[in-house]
């Protein structure tokens, strides 16, 4: 990292360590004058509010942990004394679970972000697999965290979603007991749970970490697509992008309080303020519902795949599922590859854009349908059926319209810099 | 920007998705009265005096069944209640202590440090005694039902004689708004029952709603404190994003 | 909740002038408001993290405990627990008092009266954490067989601490008496510890 060219600095401190250890150096040259696209949107705040609630989740985690009791016999009652007992114990159990969620709306919407514009494409494929990486930690840390106050949902969820390995063929079964520690989701479980929850947010860190650093490897992406090609393209990250991400992180964070301060309960289900009981199944288990539409995406392929008319069955319904499921988040890691349309930002390609919003609606489209009953219909038609159309669709996307537009799209004009598409938008304005 | 219109829409995608799904849930059952709380809103606090009342409903009638596992008598304190009169509600009661120096365990007056006693030894026992349904512990039950005020108040007050297709079981009881409309719960509250030491009426719509104020409270103690909290951060946050515009604002004037 | 942005803030008082003449004053005080509005966030966001470490409501409720003392015999002790320590409530006889009070202050390590280390007209009730304040050892003495040391008190097995009939040290490489903790009579048999 950097030692070769210094920044100067007035204050002797500072000019002291940073000869020692090139801290400043380094905080300057990539938070300082990091030249940084000057076209940045609204849209672009989300990392650093991502970032931001990262940071909240660890350090609320950090001193609920310290009250939490990792046993099935005293789990939730811990989780009940944090909110009644423990010095603004509520308040960091009502900012640790509506967090979750919040950092899961601000990574979606970051994630989106990189969709619409192709922030994935060359030179950005690593930044973004990372990112992918990153969203699957996410979910193996939410999955495991709202296992931890032993309700009925953490127990039937972390039962049905443990048991998904057992779709595996041969060593399913055995993979589903050594994730157990015995013969059912029961204290070695929840043990392994906490630890692991405990761990996981450090690695995301980790693994945040790298994302930046190839992020500053290739440079943002922006609103054209194209990259900087001078000064008159770019600012420095600081004040311009500090201010406005700051602004951005307090809007966002006056809509956190709303749900921390006056809907707590909102995002969650009242079946987990119900102790976790192996003898009584809730009427309909529902995972928290940033993992809805991946749910409804398992629970889509209700068939088995063989040979029709005979006993042979290639892959079963249940594998399916899982199958479905994962390979769902498989394609992300991929995308860079499926679309090398030349044109990155879906502002000048309209098909794609198209394409996309229905991408994004047969998304939320999928998130109702895991919310509701198996056997449930929208209007007269079965659920089960549009769960089916959604996850056709998703997978359609990926595998087929992004290799058909690559060859067919022309899109529009692209602006020749960014300094142009800024000047011709200021004049629009005018 | 069409990006703006996607957001809007998205945004209320999300907010409605849930909403939609609590409606179609209960679709099959008769949904319980839409109450207005007195605790409601954003604003909403309890009534003490409804909740003294609610505590009382629930002492001498709830409290034969139904444990409230995770409440102590110091908690009265937020019912409006002083330290002699919660000491002397704790002594009314005979708890369990021990080991003594001998090993025995031995009885005596509650303090205010003790939890609630619960009427059952143990979930077998309150299943046994009931007829194999144990009465469920009510600290969190508000919070653990959909609409939990409504739901509850609904129960309470939704008994009925059976239709006559109905085929109940001894043990069973008809109530409107249970998902199902089959209860094991015999009618708990009648007219008159409880007497109340305010003006308030001793009927059965009384009991049922002081006794889910009550309720509500049991499960969510701080909500006064969490709303007062909240319009504090809030105000804070709003100002601070108001001077943080205007830093912006000020920050890029050169540029646009 | 405002961590994040408190050192952004403080970094653009010091940084950003646009040499501007006029409103280089107000665009002071506004970025010197914001840095400020960060700090004090950031410090009110920290505070309920600290304070979850203190001593929860359930634990304070236990802070007092009180103790039925009309069982104890006049030369019975008894251990009760007081906020997780071990207290001892000893039933002193007049020969135990008169020992207490005949010592010359002169004798002791850690000088003090008897009389301040009872309650005024309870001076046979003797109230002590049972915690040597040499190393933290619980000191013997409180059962019949055991050792009462060389000044007919307690004796701390772990180093040869001795104490005497007002729980006060006499021998020993313990540097202070037994502390005597808050407590009051609630009534002839009952006293409220803590």
């Amino acid at each position: 990292m950097g030692s070769s060219e210094r920044a100067t600095f007035n204050n002797k401190v500072v000019s002291w360590i940073d000869e020692r250890l090139p801290v400043f150096t380094l905080m300057q040259k990539e938070y300082g004058v990091f030249p940084t696209p000057r076209n940045f949107n609204y849209f672009w705040n989300f990392g650093a509010i991502a970032m931001f609630m990262l940071i909240a989740m660890i350090a609320t985690g950090i001193f609920l942990a310290m009250n939490y009791t990792a046993h099935v016999d005293m789990a939730f009652d811990s989780v009940e004394r944090i909110d009644r007992d423990v010095n603004w114990g509520w308040l960091l159990r009502d900012i640790h679970m509506n967090g979750a969620s919040f950092f899961f709306i601000a990574v979606y919407i970051h994630i989106f972000r990189g969709l619409y514009y192709g922030s994935y494409k060359k030179p950005r494929e690593i930044l973004w697999i990372l990112g992918v990486v990153i969203f699957l930690l996410m979910m193996a840390t939410a999955f495991m965290g709202y296992v931890l106050p032993w309700g009925q949902m953490s127990y039937w969820g972390a039962t049905v979603i443990t048991n998904l390995f057992s779709a595996i063929p041969l060593v399913g079964d055995g993979i589903v007991k050594w994730l157990w520690g015995g013969f059912a989701v029961d204290n070695p479980t929840l043990n392994r749970f906490f630890a692991l929850h405990y761990l996981l947010p450090f690695v995301i860190f980790a693994v945040v970490f790298l994302h930046v650093w190839a992020l500053h490897v290739s440079g943002s992406n922006n609103p054209t697509g194209i990259e900087p090609k001078g000064k008159q393209d770019t600012l420095p990250f600081h004040p311009y992008y500090t201010m406005k991400d700051t602004f951005g992180l307090l809007v966002y964070l006056v809509i956190f309080c709303a749900f921390v301060f006056y809907a707590p309960d909102y995002l969650g289900h009242p079946d987990n303020y119900r102790e976790a009981n192996a003898l009584v199944t809730p009427a309909h288990i529902v995972p928290e519902w940033y993992f809805l539409p991946f749910y409804a995406m398992l629970r889509a392929i209700t068939f088995d795949v063989g040979i029709p008319g005979t006993d042979i069955v290639f892959i079963s319904a249940k594998l399916g599922g899982v199958i479905a499921m994962f390979g769902s988040i498989a394609l992300l890691f991929v995308l860079p590859w499926l679309d090398t349309h030349p044109i990155r930002s879906a502002r000048y390609r309209p098909q794609f854009r198209l394409f996309l919003m229905i991408f994004l609606a047969a998304f939320v489209v999928l998130g109702y349908v895991g919310s509701q009953p198996a056997d449930a219909a929208l209007a007269g038609v079965p659920l089960q059926v549009i769960g089916l159309l959604g996850t056709a669709y998703y997978y359609a996307f990926f595998l087929v319209v992004l290799p058909w537009l690559n060859k067919t799209e022309k899109g529009k004009d692209v602006p020749k810099s960014i300094y142009d598409a800024v000047m011709a938008a200021e004049g629009k304005k005018k | 920007m069409t990006m703006k219109r996607f957001a809007l829409s998205l945004a209320a995608a999300a907010v409605l998705a849930p909403a939609a799904a609590a409606i179609a849930k209960e679709a099959h059952d008769v949904p319980p009265p839409h109450m207005h709380w007195h605790f409601s809103g954003m604003f909403g606090t309890y009534d003490k005096a409804a909740l003294q009342r609610g505590y009382k409903v629930y002492r001498e009638v709830c409290a034969s069944c139904h444990s409230m596992k995770q409440m102590s008598f110091r908690n009265l304190e937020g019912l409006g209640y002083d330290e002699s009169q919660i000491k002397a509600i704790a002594a009314e009661y005979t708890v369990e202590d021990g080991p003594n120096d001998e090993g025995d365990m031995f009885e005596r007056p509650g303090r205010p440090s003790d939890r609630f006693p619960a009427p059952f030894a143990n979930a077998k026992a309150a299943a046994f005694a009931n007829n194999g349904a144990a009465p469920p512990d009510l600290s969190l039950i508000v919070k653990a039902r959909h609409h939990g005020p409504d739901y509850v108040y609904g129960i309470l007050t939704g008994y009925e004689e059976p239709p006559a297709d109905a085929h109940l079981q001894p043990g069973q009881n008809w109530n409107k708004y249970m998902p199902g409309h089959v209860i094991a719960m015999a009618k708990p509250l009648s007219d008159g029952q409880v007497a109340y030491e305010d003006e308030s009426p001793a009927t059965v719509d009384q009991y049922a709603r002081d006794v889910v104020q009550f309720l509500t409270w049991a499960g969510d103690p701080y909500m006064e404190t969490r709303k007062r909290t909240g319009a504090k951060a809030i105000m804070f946050l709003l100002v601070f994003a108001g001077i943080m515009y205007a830093v912006k604002r000020k920050i890029w004037a050169s540029v646009h | 909740m405002t961590a994040g942005s408190k050192s952004q803030a403080g970094i653009v008082t010091g940084q950003v002038g646009h040499s501007a003449d006029d409103g280089a004053t107000r665009r002071d005080f506004l970025f010197l408001t914001a840095g400020s509005f960060g700090a004090v966030g950031a410090g009110i966001a920290a505070w309920p993290l600290v304070h979850s470490m203190n001593p929860a409501k359930d634990t304070l409720a236990l802070s007092t405990t009180e103790v039925d003392i009309s069982k104890i015999e006049k030369g019975q002790s008894i251990t009760v627990m007081w906020q997780g320590k071990p207290v001892f409530v000893r039933h002193r006889t007049e020969d135990e008092i008169d020992q207490a009070r005949k010592v010359d202050l002169s004798a002791l390590g850690d000088k003090q009266e008897d009389t301040a280390r009872v309650k005024k007209d309870r001076e046979a009730w003797l109230v002590v954490v049972g915690i040597c304040t040499h190393l933290g050892c619980v000191p013997v003495g409180q059962k019949p067989s055991e050792s009462r040391g060389d000044f007919g008190g307690w004796f701390c097995p772990c180093h040869g601490s001795h104490y005497d009939t007002s729980g006060r040290i006499r021998k020993g490489p313990a540097p202070k008496n037994l502390a005597v903790p808050p407590y009051e009579f609630l009534s002839d048999t009952l006293i409220k510890i803590g």
